[in-house]
């Protein structure tokens, strides 16, 4: 059932392309189902690669993932392509706008023209919908935005051939089959499943034993790299953690908006009531963020600092871990 | 985070003409959304990041003028890049990227080369080619 493309604002990029297409397409899902089912929590430390001169902390996991692992628990299908070079990139685009068909692009937001200064980095994960064009502009709808934007040629063609870590090669993709009949309690308990089996990896790096190794680590920045070094390392890791995707809190709040709704959807009054338990965590998070930026007002106790946030930080791991044991256990 | 505990402090993207949407709970404890015009200690984070790339230009700049830095060193730092990102938009090995980066082996580099990082940096061959650290 096409419908007209209609922009909705959402938190995350990735959630918000894929909820905003399926709903043209008449399946009407909202931003935390997308996240939740698409088992969009997660938590990888990579000090092994260096973003933005810093060790690389992700709150989510690779681009494409929450829409893949939502349209597998949903049965949708998607069609997706990545590209050599930029005119075949472009051709197939223009022939999906052709056919009236909104498509999904990979972008790297260093060229947005519409993003402000300081949100220009070069980050290639993240997700916008073109639906159309209007005197010879695309018509991008940007879900982190408000309202729809439009862009050049050239300034698309930018975006989707941005190089650096995980350069987009003019990926596109959208949805091609919706199933008549969804089974949602199914999808929920394997969308849950999949964040618990994630966050309570028996992996150093990911989930909850990634957040306690960040943890031990951040206490030993400023002795090991000096003030400086620690100071920009952290405003580093709450950026990633609050700014690009909203990771920390951010994420919590969607989902625990998901286990409420799916709580009611599959009637679990007890996935509702971890959602009360996840909103508090999320709150947490946020503490240690607005802790953390307290770091460069305050130029005293700096080790002191980075042990006390060290310490939120391994409570937090504690909390998930917890929450996520309980989690499994309700489904 | 209740809906009307949503921050509104200043923030970048509500100067651009956008807000940001956030998940909170209304007074009934249900899960609704709001706009956010932006959150301090983002901006806080925000800004020391960005004064920290400041002064990597900066630094950039002093060591090309003093002869210790090729201008694609300052270009990279300008542009926000790394030694990777500038070998993945010129197309040129990191390891080479590296080598350029001594003004001396950038002096003896040939045009088609040097519009390479042109190209990458998105100014032109002359611009870079005359940029000495003033």
């Amino acid at each position: 059932m096409q419908q007209e493309f209609k922009h909705h604002i959402t938190a995350h990029c990735e959630n918000g392309v894929a909820s905003n297409l399926l709903k043209n397409k008449g399946l009407d899902i909202s931003e935390p189902m997308v996240f939740g089912i698409g088992a969009g929590l997660f938590y990888v430390y990579l000090p092994f690669i260096k973003v933005n001169h810093a060790p690389g902390i992700s709150y989510r996991p690779m681009p494409g993932w929450i829409f893949n692992g939502l349209a597998k628990r949903l049965g949708i299908k998607i069609k997706r392509q990545k590209f050599s070079t930029p005119e075949k990139a472009k051709a197939v685009l223009d022939e999906n706008l052709k056919n009236n068909n909104p498509a999904g692009l990979q972008v790297g937001v260093y060229h947005l023209p519409y993003f402000p200064d300081d949100y220009r980095f070069h980050f290639n994960a993240h997700n916008l919908v073109v639906y159309g064009k209007e005197d010879g502009q695309y018509l991008v709808s940007d879900p982190t935005m408000e309202t729809i934007h439009k862009m050049t040629d050239a300034e698309l063609e930018k975006v989707r051939f941005a190089k650096g870590f995980l350069a987009p090669k003019g990926h596109i993709y959208y949805p091609i089959y919706i199933p008549e009949k969804i089974d949602w309690e199914t999808a929920i308990r394997k969308g849950i499943q999949k964040v618990c089996s994630n966050m309570l990896a028996p992996v150093p790096i990911i989930g909850v034993k990634g957040i306690r190794m960040v943890a031990r680590a951040i206490a030993k920045w400023p002795t090991k790299y000096g003030v400086k070094k620690a100071n920009y390392y952290l405003a580093q890791m709450v950026r990633m953690q609050e700014e690009i995707g909203t990771g920390g809190g951010g994420f919590r709040y969607i989902y625990s908006a998901f286990l409420q709704e799916a709580g009611k959807k599959i009637n679990n009054p007890q996935l509702v009531s971890l959602s009360e338990e996840m909103t508090k965590i999320g709150d947490l998070w946020r503490d240690f963020a607005v802790k953390a930026s307290r770091v460069y007002k305050q130029r005293s106790n700096e080790e002191d600092v980075y042990s006390s946030l060290s310490n939120d930080l391994l409570h937090l791991a504690d909390l998930e871990e917890d929450f996520f044991k309980k989690l499994k256990k309700a489904i | 985070m209740k809906k009307s505990e949503v921050p509104q402090d200043k923030g970048s993207v509500s100067e651009k003409g956008s807000r940001e949407l956030y998940y909170a709970l209304d007074e009934n404890g249900e899960y609704t959304t709001e706009l956010s015009t932006g959150w301090e200690p983002k901006q806080i984070v925000q800004n020391h990041t960005l004064s920290e790339l400041e002064e990597r230009i900066n630094q950039a700049q002093q060591d090309v003028k003093n002869g210790l830095a090729s201008p694609i060193v300052y270009f990279m730092e300008l542009k926000r890049m790394d030694w990777q990102i500038v070998a993945d938009y010129s197309g040129i090995w990191k390891w080479r990227v590296k080598l350029h980066a001594n003004p001396s082996r950038f002096q003896k580099l040939s045009d088609k080369t040097l519009s390479k990082y042109a190209e990458a940096f998105e100014i032109s061959l002359e611009e870079l080619k005359n940029y000495k650290g003033d």
